[in-house]
Parts: structure tokens; C-alpha cells; sequence
């Protein structure tokens, strides 16, 4: 294969990536930005989605699909109760104190983690894709299910951007990011508000990680990953912007995924991690971010 | 001297003398538990300079342990250094290492503080593996056997015996508590107190809160060093793992159930956790859900932790 | 030594986005003045005071301090040069003992003015600073618990530990009773004797008793200064006020 096809199949890889890292980008993005909590149990939600997936998409009978289609509906909405009570019983009695609320987060990591560890086990399992169809493309052959993952991903952005711009929702939510105290002046249900953005947040790293499952497989400790690039991507994109999180998540996805394929994927992380903190040193606002005055 | 803290130099003077007098009556396998905790109690007393009197979240520190032990784990494998020379290099190191990491991440505060310690503790692990023919990656490194026995003024120092070993961590920890004593007593410790308390008032009654908050970073970042020195000469091996999130979240634990802000608060939280855990592991092996679940009962219902609880409640005077 | 000017800005501005909250001081202050700032609600004075402390970064224009420029010193530099700022709304360390609020304050000044700190003195220090401001009785109480009036005296108190040249005062008699404002000012009239004091006030009798030149803020300009007949009698500061309807 020469290099250009190589480069194209490293971008498409990268597309991919890019994709289920919006999903999870976004809900880690809008928890912070409307809640202010650092979120660390964020990648364990998106395992539990996949760990879910797994047992949804196992114990459905008949067609691949029809199983894979109960998970994408069944799997967010289990760990966005999951998170819902979570912040029940435990964030709103913190009242989101930044440092209570990131410790009791890394408690509720393990917690999710340990338990799936002693119910679903060590293993790795695969989910069968909905579909097989492999696309011929004069290099190399193509999955079309890859692809149908990032059409589902556009999509989902699309709805998330109705919700957030056109409906009751998310004008909630967006004056009770833009400012605490009024809204609660006004009568807004700000607990309310938050508890149900911390379930969406989760609930969107869950879809991620269904759609996901079956290239990749489910295991106990695959949130760390999905943590780290999240955290990278929302520090990029500036904290709490959804717009620039979707673009710095197709810019990480992208370089993660080319650099992971010509160099080791190793060293493209410790690149990404250090590029990560000089941004958050230098433009703490984000890179796209106007300066501020 | 006040009488307050005449008293507490009295409380933690005596209970070192306790923990060096322990080693002639307990077993010996409670004699290699206990040199762990304390080594990982000075780990955490370093963490607690900085979280627990200055206010300052780290949620890297393990980078500052790992330092400490491949500096002092690296030479002596690869070069043949003496221990007390890769001992004192890798002080030194992990010092160097604070000052640098400390000037970068005091440029931001609070969240951010909190992951970018985290993201560059993550890039110094990932870069143990990415290096995993000098430093061993995730499977380690076991210290050759000479360097396991040496002659240190005039002294011949056997670190395979139990009970050097323990003598050893009960001189490192009289040091880190005697250190830190001072320093908190002193004028620091006021103002790491009240930077804590209230930063901005803090800088607007003349103090350079940058200066003594990178201070704080810097001596905290040292002495956990000194506690991944210790620990990979006294047990001979090192490994990625120390510098792993898992260690960082360890010293945060230990902290916060001993009492963030007390001397004694980290070593008492190392014992008990590490207590907990043996007991535990006789009948599970969930340790980590226990961590998690500790942790979130702490922030829930024990914020202070024990002798922070105590502290408030019955000795206003301890240190 | 020529005459210096005790404190001087020049063409001071300070914008956050569209608002001009400070837009273009030209404001000197004399040593041993007690002078007061007064202006409508929003007009820019509690900026105006930041920016002479260095709490806020003034967007252009200059602040001179005993002839010194001293406009891009962080504010921990001008403290020690001796700018003390008190806060509008309290900020005290409200989990710390009365005392120690105030030993704080006494280890800056001997800490940089390269005096020894031991343990012993800077209570005694603190101690004497407790006496002025009358919280002596309360000196082991914590700061939180303290009543408001008490708690505003306890921010002038940390103010006078630093022993400054320039003491700022944002509003201190807001929220307090009656007799504690006629103590608080016979305090203030004791506390001019060996500083330099910038009062920024609502309260007119106060600003009458106290002040011998008075300069009137309004949206981010001065809009007068004279002594409090002259700006009692002046008819753009009674539009102002009475445009507004302020007070
Ligand atoms: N940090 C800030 N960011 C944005 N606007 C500010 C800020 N501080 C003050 N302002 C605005 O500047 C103007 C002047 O405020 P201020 O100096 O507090 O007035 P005063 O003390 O005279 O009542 C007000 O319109 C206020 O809303
Ligand atoms: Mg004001």
C-alpha cells in the first residue's frame, strides 16, 4: 500500500476515533460546564456503557443488529441512572465543593470499576456488529460499520445541538451555566438542572462507548483512556465550551489516531498529555478561545 | 515555646520513640509491613504539606515518588552507584523536578491545578513505559545483589536484614515529622495556613503567595522523593506502577483519613489503610472498591479525617 | 529631596469589555490627607481603589506612589510599600482566631521589613492592634462568629497591623449601628495621625466629620473635589446624586 492510501485509511481510523471522542468529550464538557464539576469517574461511565452493551447485545435473541440497537437505547439510559443517583446521594450533598466533589468522583471511579471487575469479570469481550457489509475501495477494504459510526456520531451532535439551542432544556441549562445565582432567582430547579445534566453528561459517554464495542472490545479498565483524551480534549476546546470541544475532539481524534498508526501509540500520548498541559498553562481558556478584554 | 506546642513536640517525639522501641516486640513480618507504611506515610506526609496545609490539590504527586525512585533505581542498576549517593542524587532530582513541575502548574488554579498535575503525572508513567528498556516498564527492575549490602561510615549496612530496614524508615520519617515541625511551626506555616484559608486576602497583606505556594509545591514534591528513594533502595526493586495515578490517589487517601493538615494524619492513614487492606485481602480481593468507597464516605461524613476530627474536637494544640 | 507627590494618577483607566468602570482619573492625594471618595452606586470607586492596591490591573494610565511608578507592581509589592487595602465586603479568615487574623497582618510587616518574627512578638504586636480597635475581649473567638460591625473593625484592624502609609477604607461604615459608627470615626481620626487615609463612603455625615477634601466619582470620572463645603454646595454633584436618585 502506498502512502497515500495509507495516510487515507490512518484519517478514516482517526475519523472513528474522533467520533465516539466527541460523544464522550461532550458529556464530560457539559457536566463542567454547567455544574463545574471535574468529573473523574467519567470514563468508567463510558465503560459501564460497553460493559452494558455486552450484556444487552448477549442476552437479546436473534439478529446482531436487533440487539445492538436495544444497547444503543438501553445502555445510556442504565448509566445515566446510574449517574442520576450518583449525584443524588452523593455530589449535591458535597454542594459540588471543587475539591470534595473531584475526590468523591475518584471513589466513585473505583467503585464502578471494582464492581464491574466482580460481576463481568477480567475478560475482554466483543459485541457483534449490527452489520458486516465490508466497502471495497481500491486500496484496501473498508468496514462499513466504522463508517456508519461516524454518520451516528454527526447525528447525535446534530440532535444536541437542537436540544441545547431550540429547546426549554437547554435554555435551563444554559442560563444556569451563564449564571448560578440568577437563575436560581428565577425559580429555575438549579439541582434539578444539575442532577439531570450529570445523567445526559454520563448518558453520552454510554452511547460512545456502544458504538465502540463492537471494533473494540469491552473491559474492565478501558476508561482510563477515553478519561485522559476527554480531559485533553475539553482542556483544548476550552472548559465548558461545547463548540470547542467538538472541534478539538476531530483535531485529537484525527492526530491521535495518525500519529498512534506511524509512530507508537505510546509516544502520542505523552505527546498529546504535555501539549495538553501547555495549553492549560498558557491558554487556560482554551486554544480557540478569543482573549479575553 | 507555648505550652500548645511544647505539647505537641512532646506527642510526636514520643511516638517516634514508640515506633523505634515497636521493632523489639512485634513480629517480623509486622516489622516489613511497617517499614512499608512508614515509607509510604512519608510519602504521604509530603503530599500533605501541600494539600493539607497550603490547600493545594495535587492529583500527580506519584510523579514526585516515581522521580525519587528511578533516580535513585536507574543509577545504581545501570551505573553501579553507591546508595547513599543515588539516595542523595535522587533527593536532589526529585527537588529539581518539583521546582520545574511546580512553576508550571502554579501558573493555574483550582480544576485546572488539579488536572493538570494529573495529565503530567500521566505523561512522566507513560513515559517510564515509552522508555521500557532503561527503566523496565511496567515490569521493573530487581537491584542487583551488591547493592543490596554497603559500607556507609564505617557502617556495614545489610539491607536485606528486616530490622535495617526498619531503622532506616524510622530515621527517614524522624526527619520528614522533625522537618516538617519546624516548618509548619514556624513562619510557613502560618502563611501556607493562610493562603489556604483565603488566598486573596493573603496576598493583599503584602505576601507573595506565588513564591510560598511554589515553597510549599517544592519541599512537598522533595520529600515524597525521598520516600520513592527510600522505598526502592530499602525494597530493591522498582516499577512503573509507583508512578502509576494509583499511588497519587494513595497519598490523597492516607491524608484524608488520618486528617489533611496534622503531622501524623498521612503515617496514621498509610498504617490503618494498609492494615485494612491485609485484613481485606484474607477475604476479598476488592481492594480498590474499599478505596473507592473510603474515599467517598471521607468527603461524605469524615472531611477532617481522624486526628483532624480530633484536632477540632479535643486537641486544638496539635500540630 | 524634591517634593514628591504622596500619591498621583494619571489619565487611569480600567475597562471590563464595554463597561469603563475607571475611564480616565487624573486624581493626587497629599500625605496626612484624610480624604474621601464619594459617588453613586456603579460609579467606579471601588475600582478606582483596586487599582491604586494593584487588586485589579488598570487597562492604561499610570499610579505613582511617593514618586515611584508603581502602576505594574503586583499588589503584594505595594502593600509593602505601604498601600493597605481593606475590603468592601469583609474578607477576613473567618475559620482563624480574631488574633490570628491579625498576627497574620503583623508577620508580613516584620517578615519584610527584615524584623525578627518570633512567636512571642508577634502576638504582643497583635495584642496592641486588637486594643485599637476594641476587639481585645474577643481575641480567641473565631473570626466567623464575630458580629458584623465587629467583623468590619477586625478588616481595619488587619489594615493597621501592616502599619501603612496609605490606608484604604471601601465603605467601612456600611452595616454598622449608630454608636459604632461615631467610635469607628473617632478611630479613624486616631489612625490619620501617623497615616494617610482614602475613605470611600456613602454615609455623608461621615464623610463630613472625617474628610478634609472630598472627590466626587461618577461613571468612572471626577466629576469634583474641594472641601466638603465647596462639593456640599456644588450643584453638578446634587444632579448626580439626585439623578440617580441614590441615596
Ligand atoms: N470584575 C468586574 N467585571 C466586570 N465589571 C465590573 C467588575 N468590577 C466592577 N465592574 C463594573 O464596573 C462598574 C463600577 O463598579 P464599582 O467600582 O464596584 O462601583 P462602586 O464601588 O462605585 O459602586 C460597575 O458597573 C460594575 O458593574
Ligand atoms: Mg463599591
Amino acid at each position: 500500500m502506498g502512502f497515500g492510501p495509507f495516510l487515507f485509511l490512518a484519517t478514516l481510523e482517526g475519523l472513528v476515533q474522533a467520533s465516539v471522542l466527541v460523544l464522550t468529550a461532550v458529556g464530560l464538557s457539559l457536566v463542567f460546564g454547567v455544574m463545574r464539576v471535574v468529573n473523574v469517574a467519567h470514563g468508567e461511565f463510558f465503560m459501564l456503557g460497553a460493559v452494558i452493551a455486552w450484556f444487552v447485545a448477549t442476552n437479546m435473541p436473534g439478529d446482531p443488529a436487533i440487539g445492538f440497537i436495544a444497547a444503543l437505547i438501553i445502555s445510556p439510559l442504565a448509566v445515566g441512572a446510574v449517574a442520576y443517583v450518583a449525584d443524588r446521594l452523593i455530589l449535591t450533598r458535597l454542594n459540588y465543593n471543587p475539591e470534595a466533589t473531584i475526590v468523591a468522583t475518584i471513589g466513585l471511579l473505583y467503585v464502578i470499576q471494582q464492581s464491574v471487575l466482580m460481576t463481568y469479570g477480567a475478560d475482554a469481550r466483543p459485541v457483534d456488529p449490527p452489520f458486516y457489509y465490508t466497502i471495497r475501495l481500491p486500496w484496501f477494504g473498508y468496514s462499513s460499520y466504522k463508517l456508519f459510526v461516524i454518520a451516528a456520531a454527526c447525528v447525535l451532535l446534530g440532535v444536541i445541538w437542537f436540544v441545547l439551542k431550540r429547546t426549554k432544556w437547554g435554555l435551563l441549562m444554559r442560563a444556569t451555566q451563564f449564571d448560578r445565582e440568577t437563575a436560581l432567582a428565577f425559580g429555575i430547579p438549579v439541582r434539578k438542572v444539575y442532577s439531570f445534566v450529570f445523567a445526559i453528561g454520563a448518558g453520552l459517554a454510554a452511547i460512545g462507548a456502544v458504538l465502540i464495542v463492537p471494533i473494540q472490545q469491552a473491559h474492565y479498565l478501558m476508561g482510563l483512556d477515553p478519561l485522559l483524551l476527554s480531559f485533553t480534549v475539553v482542556i483544548i476546546g476550552g472548559l465548558g465550551s461545547i463548540q470547542g470541544t467538538i472541534f478539538a475532539a476531530i483535531l485529537i481524534g484525527l492526530s491521535d489516531g495518525i500519529l498512534s498508526v506511524f509512530f507508537s501509540p505510546t509516544l502520542a500520548k505523552i505527546v498529546s498529555t504535555l501539549f495538553v498541559a501547555m495549553v492549560l498553562v498558557f491558554k487556560p481558556n482554551g486554544l480557540f478561545a478569543k482573549a479575553k478584554r | 515555646m507555648g505550652a500548645g506546642m511544647m505539647k505537641s513536640l512532646i506527642l510526636h517525639l514520643a511516638v517516634l520513640v514508640l515506633l523505634f522501641l515497636l521493632q523489639f516486640v512485634i513480629s517480623d513480618y509486622a516489622i516489613l509491613t511497617l517499614t512499608r507504611m512508614m515509607v509510604l506515610g512519608i510519602f504521604a506526609s509530603g503530599f500533605n504539606i501541600l494539600f493539607g496545609y497550603t490547600g493545594l490539590l495535587s492529583l500527580g504527586h506519584a510523579m514526585f515518588f516515581g522521580a525519587g525512585v528511578y533516580a535513585a533505581g536507574l543509577p545504581i542498576y545501570h551505573f553501579g552507584w553507591s546508595v547513599p549517593l543515588a539516595f542523595v542524587f535522587a533527593i536532589f532530582m526529585s527537588f529539581v523536578a518539583a521546582v520545574i513541575i511546580g512553576v508550571i502548574a502554579l501558573r493555574t488554579v483550582r480544576d485546572s491545578f488539579m488536572i493538570l498535575t494529573l495529565m503530567l503525572a500521566q505523561a512522566g508513567y507513560l513515559a517510564i513505559l515509552y522508555f521500557n528498556r532503561e527503566t523496565g516498564g511496567s515490569e521493573g527492575l530487581t537491584m542487583p545483589q551488591a547493592s543490596r549490602s554497603f559500607d556507609f561510615l564505617g557502617l556495614t549496612i545489610d539491607l536485606t536484614d528486616a530490622a535495617t530496614r526498619y531503622n532506616i524508615a524510622v530515621l527517614l520519617l524522624a526527619i520528614t515529622i522533625v522537618v516538617s515541625f519546624i516548618l509548619i511551626q514556624g513562619r510557613y506555616g502560618r502563611l501556607f495556613n493562610a493562603i489556604r484559608e483565603n488566598e486573596a486576602r493573603t496576598e493583599m497583606l503584602g505576601y507573595n503567595v506565588l513564591t510560598a505556594k511554589l515553597f510549599s509545591f517544592t519541599v512537598s514534591g522533595t520529600i515524597a522523593g525521598m520516600a520513592g528513594a527510600a522505598y526502592a533502595i530499602l525494597f530493591g526493586y522498582i516499577g512503573a506502577t509507583f508512578a502509576g495515578i494509583q499511588y497519587s490517589i494513595e497519598a490523597l487517601l492516607f491524608t484524608l483519613l488520618g486528617g489533611a493538615g496534622t503531622l501524623l494524619g498521612p503515617l496514621l492513614g498509610s498504617i490503618l489503610m494498609t492494615t485494612l487492606i491485609d485484613r481485606l485481602s484474607e477475604v476479598t480481593s476488592a481492594y480498590f472498591l474499599f478505596l473507592g468507597l473510603i474515599l467517598i464516605a471521607l468527603t461524605l461524613w469524615f472531611p477532617k479525617g481522624l486526628l483532624g476530627t480530633i484536632k477540632e474536637k479535643w486537641l486544638p494544640w496539635l500540630t | 529631596m524634591a517634593d514628591v507627590t504622596f500619591l498621583k494618577t494619571k489619565d487611569l483607566k480600567c475597562h471590563f469589555g464595554g463597561i469603563k468602570a475607571v475611564d480616565g482619573v487624573d486624581f493626587t492625594l497629599e500625605k496626612g490627607e484624610i480624604r474621601a471618595i464619594i459617588g453613586p452606586n456603579g460609579a467606579g470607586k471601588s475600582t478606582f481603589v483596586s487599582l491604586l492596591s494593584g487588586r485589579t490591573e488598570a487597562t492604561a494610565g499610570e499610579v505613582e506612589f511617593l514618586g515611584e511608578n508603581v502602576t505594574r507592581l503586583p499588589a503584594y509589592k505595594r502593600v509593602r510599600r505601604g498601600i493597605a487595602y481593606t475590603f468592601q465586603i469583609t474578607n477576613i479568615y473567618k475559620d482563624f482566631p480574631v488574633i490570628e487574623n491579625v498576627a497574620i497582618a503583623v508577620q508580613s510587616r516584620l517578615s519584610n521589613s527584615g524584623e525578627k518574627t518570633g512567636a512571642g512578638r508577634i502576638r504582643a504586636e497583635a495584642e496592641k492592634v486588637l486594643a485599637r480597635v476594641g476587639l481585645s475581649q474577643f481575641a480567641e473567638r473565631k473570626a466567623g462568629e464575630l458580629a458584623y460591625g465587629h467583623q468590619r473593625l477586625l478588616e481595619v484592624g488587619m489594615g493597621l497591623a501592616l502599619q501603612p502609609e496609605l490606608l484604604i477604607l471601601d465603605e467601612p461604615t456600611q452595616g454598622l449601628s449608630d454608636s459604632e459608627v461615631s467610635d469607628f470615626c473617632d478611630l479613624v481620626k486616631e489612625i490619620a495621625q501617623n497615616a494617610t487615609i482614602l475613605l470611600i463612603e456613602h454615609n455623608m455625615d461621615v464623610v463630613m466629620t472625617l474628610a478634609g477634601r472630598i472627590t466626587v466619582l461618577n461613571q468612572g470620572r471626577i466629576l469634583a473635589e474641594g472641601s466638603p463645603e465647596d462639593i456640599r454646595a456644588n450643584r453638578a454633584v446634587q444632579d448626580a446624586y439626585l439623578g440617580r436618585g441614590d441615596e
